[in-house]
């Protein structure tokens, strides 16, 4: 029985170098997620500091109506059609590097959640916040920076994390564009062994490091983040 | 320090301010000069909370004018956040910044503001723990500190700015009963100190003992206004009348 899961070790990760198929694709989902993240990311906060501010003082009419478009098309419609049509549609007649057209599609994606986040965490701090900046003279912009945002953004932590961890794990299927990720590279492996055992599960550990990892260095800057509290 | 009569601050032109169908300031006209201290009492619900965060912006009138220093700055095309620097405003719930420790909640808008450098901050916010009694708590959260010290180093974060004029919203009622003395000593301090200041207040006795006239404002106007012996030994207002006698 050893011998047979050493050989199949040996013809799925081995032979070929073909564990090198599950790093490189590590290596492509990692870096979809991080640039997905930081994209999602400037657009949440975009969106949620909009959609807050116009709740509170009807300003940026426009812009919050915008907003409001983008949330429900993107939040309405599958992640994969909208990658697809981030490939096929947008990029269709143009050739560019997948790693962009994944980043763009996938943080397009992430910050209409990114910004339903921010948003009810700027909605949680109390008014009298806003108001005792705007009182010392700090304009828009200083009080949501200085006073507001900090404070939300500490609120959301553990709900941002989660949808980083979301975003890790939807980044998968960015296989139906042609891209070779963590997911793609294992399944690259099971086309070329007839196994679907080895690679598989070996990519799922990998994703599971990968979350725990990133959940470990989360509660620590959390736990950091909550040192003005008795 | 005295009350500077030739010196006018603040003056409020026919002040109206409703929500919706609700007028809540029904044309208040006052001036209100250097040095002195007007202390607003009257029913809740009449207008005097209103009224003074009308005189910062915070709430926007719908009628009338404020001049503060001689701008209109109801005008629009007003800068008020420069205005605001020169009108500190103390509320009744605080409102420091809990993420920030006490040093940094006084440092944070002079030098968002550019007014001081980080060194010069520093040291006037050092100088400013002093004043209110609390040079110890520099490095501590807002969290970890009692009201009537919340309430203290809101105070000295305002006067970090060196505001011209300050308005105090109900500053000691969201205080235990213990520590309201302490609250008010600091700003009888800062009343003979010259500051100008506008105090929201049920204190009848701050009213009486520190300011210089005292303001009854209730279902949205001024109805009397006079010095406090006057105002309080024989009041006229037979609405002022029946107040205090519940009040006092």
């Amino acid at each position: 029985m050893f011998e047979k899961f050493g050989h199949d070790f040996y013809i799925n990760f081995i032979k070929d170098d073909r564990y090198t198929w599950l790093l490189d694709g590590l290596k492509n989902t990692m870096i979809i997620t991080v640039f997905a993240l930081l994209i999602g990311i400037c657009i949440g906060f975009l969106v949620a500091i909009i959609r807050s501010s116009h709740d509170k003082s009807g300003n940026f009419k426009i812009a919050n109506a915008i907003c409001k478009v983008y949330l429900t098309v993107i939040r309405g419609t599958p992640t994969v059609i909208q990658l697809l049509i981030m490939n096929f549609v947008v990029f269709g007649s143009v050739s560019v590097n997948e790693i962009l057209v994944g980043s763009l599609a996938f943080g397009i994606n992430s910050g209409a959640y990114v910004a339903e986040i921010v948003r009810s965490g700027i909605m949680s701090i109390d008014q009298g916040q806003t108001e005792a900046g705007r009182s010392l003279g700090l304009n828009f912009t200083q009080t949501m920076r200085l006073i507001i945002i900090p404070q939300a953004f500490k609120n959301v932590l553990p709900a941002l994390v989660n949808e980083f961890i979301v975003l890790i794990k939807e980044t998968s299927i960015i296989g139906y564009i042609g891209m070779m990720d963590l997911t793609k590279g294992a399944m690259l492996i099971q086309s070329r062994t007839y196994n679907a055992f080895m690679p598989l599960l070996a990519a799922a550990a990998i994703y599971l490091i990968v979350v725990m990892v990133l959940t470990f260095f989360m509660n620590k800057l959390e736990r950091r983040l909550r040192t003005s509290e008795r | 320090m005295s009350v500077d009569k030739s010196k006018v601050l603040i003056q409020v032109q026919d002040l109206k301010k409703a929500f919706g169908a609700n007028q809540v300031l029904d044309g208040i006209s006052t001036d209100i000069c250097q040095g002195e201290v007007v202390a607003i009492i009257g029913p809740s619900g009449s207008g005097k909370s209103t009224f003074l965060r009308s005189l910062n912006l915070l709430e926007e009138p719908t009628g009338g004018r404020i001049l503060f220093e001689g701008t209109d700055i109801t005008d629009p095309k007003v800068d008020i956040n420069r205005h605001r620097q020169k009108i500190g405003m103390v509320f009744q719930q605080f409102n420091l910044f809990p993420h920030k420790t006490v040093k940094q909640n006084i440092m944070m808008a002079p030098v968002a503001l550019k007014l001081m450098t980080k060194e010069e901050a520093s040291k006037r916010a050092d100088e400013l723990l002093t004043r209110v009694g609390l040079p110890d708590k520099a490095n501590a959260y807002p969290d970890m500190l009692s009201g009537g010290q919340k309430q203290r180093i809101a105070i000295a974060r305002s006067l970090a700015m060196n505001p011209d004029v300050m308005l105090f919203d109900e500053p000691t009622s969201a205080l235990d009963p213990e520590m309201v003395g302490e609250v008010l000593e600091l700003m009888k301090e800062l009343a003979q100190s010259g500051m100008t200041m506008v105090v929201v207040t049920h204190e009848m006795g701050f009213a009486r003992e520190v300011a210089t006239r005292v303001l009854f404002i209730d279902d949205g106007k001024i109805q009397e206004e006079n010095a406090p012996e006057e105002f309080f030994g024989n009041p006229q207002n037979p609405r002022l009348k029946e107040f205090l006698s519940k009040v006092l």
